[in-house]
């Protein structure tokens, strides 16, 4: 067991973990944060995507141990990092995938709402070129893509001056 | 899937992680972003008794000037990589190839060094290193040692450092003003290569004064392609050159045949890659 102190979704927790958790188990199983998902066995899909240190990362190919010291947001704690959020109060990233209707079965929601915060952070007016290349790392087998991609352009106009 | 059960360290120095590589030997592996090794260890391919990681080693990190060249720390994650200026100045290829190697998520964790040492024949970054000579820094228990690009790799997931070294830093001669290009096919954006092509050239008016050509997935190591390096250097920078030296690019190359494709179609492929490498780069990459 090694001690681990990390910071997530804005709680300082420490905990004893086996060298070979992964994060995404570290997060859902010891820390019961289930909102961010497991979707393949090979860090192709995207699904358990979490913010490390402000930096997109697939949770399942990372270990805990790796985190250490580190500050974590998961979708459970995206829309608490809004500035003065009003109660109940979405993150306008999961606003508009709410609006445009940017899943289905939404499996691939958590994933995709967390590498699209990430993408509009480093550019915050992407085109759609721009957006669609920007999630390849993230798979979706429901939607085609077509309302993920027009979710993000709406978070992206919404941002604007 | 979870790794075997394992024991771990997290040195703070590379003193101390030579120390626990010696130590443990056979029985470690060294664990830098993680991208490639723990898919493996996660498949039970690999299952090491102890992971000795490196990213607590802050000296393996960054980028400076020294001279010549471009001295890049073995640890430096993909995305500082393709986002440096240095970089993008003086060895833009390796710019251009980043911007290629599989996703964001994976570009913020994996690390140039991690990827040079897997050495996945499909790897992006093999072929540029060679393109541009870059030279390998390597330390063990006995000190350092510095290996050239074409003594680096030797097989198919083999480079010259040992199971007792690390690598330290990867150092590249700067090419300032050269015009580059890699181009990649895939089917899957943010897949491996099928067959890719990494173009570096520098011209003198409409002359190609010189051209390097690395090629990615056209046998068990990254390549050079001589000749069409032979054949385009001193030529007129135009379309008709460049395809007659392009059709020169599966020269003396052994192809892997896989599902995404056979021998022949790939030493197609990368005749086609070529051209449209040397082309896009010639007027004016990708700047
Ligand atoms: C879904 C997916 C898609 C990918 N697509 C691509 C792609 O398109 N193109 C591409 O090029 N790569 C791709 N990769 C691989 C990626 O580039 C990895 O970052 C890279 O191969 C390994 O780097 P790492 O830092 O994560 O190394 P690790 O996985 O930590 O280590 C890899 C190996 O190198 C050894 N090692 C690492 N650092 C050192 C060192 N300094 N000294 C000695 N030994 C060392 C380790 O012991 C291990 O054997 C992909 C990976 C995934 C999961
Ligand atoms: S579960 Fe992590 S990438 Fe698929
Ligand atoms: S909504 Fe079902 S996988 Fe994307």
């Amino acid at each position: 067991m090694t001690r681990i102190k990390l910071t997530v979704d804005g709680m300082a927790v420490s905990d004893d973990v086996e060298p070979r958790t992964l994060l995404v188990h570290y997060l859902r199983e010891q820390l019961g944060k289930t909102g961010t998902v497991v979707g393949c066995d090979t860090s192709n899909c995207g699904a358990c995507t979490v913010h490390l240190d402000g930096q997109s990362v697939k949770s399942c190919n990372v270990l805990a141990v790796q985190a250490d010291g580190g500050e974590i947001t998961t979708i459970e704690g995206l829309a608490d990092t809004v500035p003065d959020r009003a109660d109940g109060q979405l993150h306008p990233v999961q606003e508009a995938f709410r609006e445009c209707h940017g899943l289905q079965c939404g499996y691939c929601t958590p994933g995709m709402i967390m590498a699209s915060v990430d993408l509009l952070n480093r550019n915050p007016h992407p085109t759609e070129q721009e957006i669609r290349e920007g999630l390849e790392g993230n798979l979706c087998r429901c939607t085609g893509y077509h309302n993920i991609v027009r979710a993000v352009q709406y978070a992206a106009e919404g941002e604007q001056p | 899937m979870i790794p075997a059960a394992f024991d771990y360290v997290a040195p703070t120095t590379l003193e101390e992680a030579l120390a626990a590589l010696g130590e443990h030997g056979d029985d470690a592996k060294l664990l830098a972003g993680g991208q490639s090794l723990l898919p493996v260890m996660r498949m039970r391919l690999n299952a090491p008794e102890w992971v000795i990681d490196l990213g607590r080693i802050e000296s393996l990190r960054g980028i400076r000037e020294e001279g010549d060249e471009l001295v890049i720390g073995a640890m430096t994650p993909h995305a500082v990589v393709g986002e440096d200026p240095l970089v993008a100045q003086h060895a833009r290829l390796l710019t251009d190839a980043e911007a290629e190697v599989a996703d964001a998520q994976i570009r913020h964790r994996g690390t140039i060094g991690g990827a040079l040492v897997h050495a996945d024949p499909a790897g992006d970054l093999g072929a540029p290193a060679r393109a541009l000579d870059a030279r390998f820094v390597i330390a063990g228990a006995g000190g350092t040692r510095t290996v050239a690009a074409d003594e680096f790799f030797l097989d198919l997931f083999e480079t010259a450092v040992g199971e007792d070294e690390i690598l330290t830093e990867i150092r590249v001669p700067k090419r300032t003003g050269w015009r580059t290009h890699y181009e990649k096919f895939v089917r899957v954006k943010h897949q491996w290569s099928i067959v890719a092509v990494a173009v570096a050239v520098r011209l003198e008016g409409d002359t190609v004064a010189e051209a390097r050509v690395g090629l990615t997935n056209m046998g068990n190591t990254p390549l050079r392609a001589r000749g069409v390096e032979e054949a385009l250097t001193g030529r007129p920078a135009t379309e008709e050159s460049v395809a007659a030296a392009a059709a020169r690019a599966s020269e003396g190359t052994a192809p892997p045949s896989d599902l995404n494709g056979d021998a022949a179609y790939r030493s197609h492929l990368a005749q086609v890659l070529t051209r449209r490498a040397l082309m896009t780069a010639i007027s004016g990459g990708t700047a």
